[in-house]
């Protein structure tokens, strides 16, 4: 690797006051599980490493009654390691369960998947879908953006030089809530999603008829996207197949997607319209306070 | 050339100080520096597993960490398992099982199985081919790995009980 130097701010202040006194050849890492790879093939030759692990707001999580607090760096493990964000937030816990593999999940933050801002970052329709805002502070003072508006382009996202990604804060779960994500990948584990699809559905108390739902999409445009019509198009709405089509429909039609190695543009638009049902499906079942496995293969 | 940091660490229970430059993996400095060249390189990116060490318990692939990054923590690799001569019940089921060919995963799925066993003391088949799939290897096939770890498993709790 090119010669760098090394910083571990302990607290967001130096952190800041550290990214303004050196403007430019300063690049944050968490987890490195992108950063390091980026690096060492030379895409990326970074002046100085400042390594965020250590600051207290990006490594706390905060999960109760006033919604969730999610550091930036804090790496995938604990994520799905703690049972009340794999009850409220399940497709979060879902998202952080299939990035890597065990090793990859010790390390690899959502925070970094974010702001890495690939097209098939598997966190990001989670985030999406769960109403996330992305809490950012640099030399300015802090700010925030909803995360929908946070990537710009493959690679590309709002923050500008000498800001961070401090937390991700997501609002408190309805009642009568359930989310959940899956991608499809050639293989069980350990591959780049040939599509990804989150659902965040809220119920009336029957459980019978659709409140309002959130719906993301991955890999199948520039950015991951909000479908924000499939949501729409299932307010009021009984829950079933019916509607369910529908959504899975108005998804299909905001994809814009590319063919590559892993598929074709057609093929990625069928997988839209199937992996959202099936996560309406799941989410819906969820919502009813029902067991959904959903390990990566079965 | 940026400066070279001194940095501390316990490795296989002894307190390590080593020399080392920001931009050098944790598993550069162990192999070269440290001389401990069990854990093996395999792609250098992450997607083997061959280089796979515990930190502070958690199982990282040591191609990914910066060996600063290991300042004040606790790291155990493949030379941390047997304990003198006594192999522990992992390397034992491995080699008895016939689970390697040509050696070169089996460091990276050691501590790997390391990893499983000390959360999971019972797994199924299915945990262990989840728990180990940023495991790579050419030459096995697998199912003699699985089964090691399964025996493996099964070895610790009898001689736990
Ligand atoms: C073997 C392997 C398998 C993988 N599998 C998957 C997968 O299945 N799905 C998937 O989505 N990804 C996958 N990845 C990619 C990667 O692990 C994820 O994108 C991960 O979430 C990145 O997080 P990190 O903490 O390691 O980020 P880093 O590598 O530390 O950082 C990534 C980028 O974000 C920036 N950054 C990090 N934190 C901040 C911050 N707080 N503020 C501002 N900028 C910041 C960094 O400067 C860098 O540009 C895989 C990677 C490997 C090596
Ligand atoms: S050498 Fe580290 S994962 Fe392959
Ligand atoms: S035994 Fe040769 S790679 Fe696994």
């Amino acid at each position: 690797m090119h010669d760098f130097d090394y910083e571990a701010p302990t607290t967001l202040s130096d952190a800041v006051a550290f990214m303004a006194r050196h403007s430019g050849g300063v690049k944050p890492m968490a987890g490195g599980t992108d950063l390091i790879d980026q690096m060492r093939v030379g895409v990326l030759t970074p002046g100085t490493l400042l390594d965020v692990k250590k600051i207290r707001e990006l490594n706390a999580v905060q999960c109760d009654a006033t919604g969730l607090a999610l550091g930036a760096a804090v790496p995938c493990y604990r994520i799905y390691g703690d049972r009340s964000i794999v009850q409220k937030y399940s497709a979060l816990a879902d998202s952080c369960q299939i990035i890597g593999g065990i090793q990859i999940q010790s390390r690899a933050s959502v925070g970094g998947n974010l702001c890495n801002s690939g097209p098939a970052a598997d966190s990001t329709p989670s985030l999406i879908a769960l109403e996330a805002v992305c809490v950012i502070a640099g030399p300015q003072g802090r700010r925030e953006v909803p995360v929908e508006a946070f990537c710009t382009g493959p690679g590309k996202n709002v923050l500008k030089p000498g800001e961070l990604l401090v937390e991700l804060r997501f609002p408190p779960r309805p009642t009568d809530s359930g989310s959940h994500y899956r991608r499809f990948i050639p293989r069980n584990e350990m591959d780049i999603a040939v599509v990804g699809v989150a659902a965040s559905v809220q119920l009336d108390r029957d459980r019978t008829h659709f409140v309002s739902a959130r719906i993301a999409l991955g890999a199948v445009a520039p950015t991951p996207l909000l479908a924000a019509d499939a949501g729409a198009v299932l307010a009021g709405q009984p829950v079933g197949d019916e509607a369910i089509s529908r959504a899975a429909e108005a998804a299909r039609a905001v994809v814009s997607p590319i063919t590559d190695m892993r598929g074709t543009r057609e093929f990625r638009i069928h997988l839209t319209g199937v992996l959202t049902r099936r996560v309406l499906n799941a989410a819906v079942a969820r919502a009813r306070g029902e067991q959904v496995d959903c390990r990566p293969g079965h | 050339m940026s400066k070279k940091r001194v940095v501390t660490s316990t490795i296989n229970d002894n307190v390590v100080e080593f020399l080392c430059e920001p931009r050098q993996t944790l598993l550069e400095v162990l192999r070269t520096t440290l001389n401990l060249t069990g854990t093996k390189e395999g792609c250098a990116n992450g997607n083997c597993g061959a280089c796979t060490v515990l930190m502070d318990g958690r199982p990282v692939v040591s191609c990914l960490v910066l060996a600063v990054e290991a300042e004040g923590r606790n790291v155990r690799t493949i030379e941390g398992v047997a304990q003198g001569s006594h192999l522990d019940e992992v390397q034992k089921a491995f080699l008895e099982g016939a689970a390697l060919q040509c050696g070169i995963c089996t460091p990276g799925f050691i501590m790997q199985t390391e990893a499983l066993l000390a959360e999971n003391p019972d797994p199924t088949e299915d945990d262990v081919r989840f728990f180990l799939a940023g495991n790579l290897c050419r030459c096995t096939g697998y199912d003699k790995i699985v089964r090691a770890v399964l025996t493996a498993a099964a070895a610790r709790r009898t001689s736990a009980s």
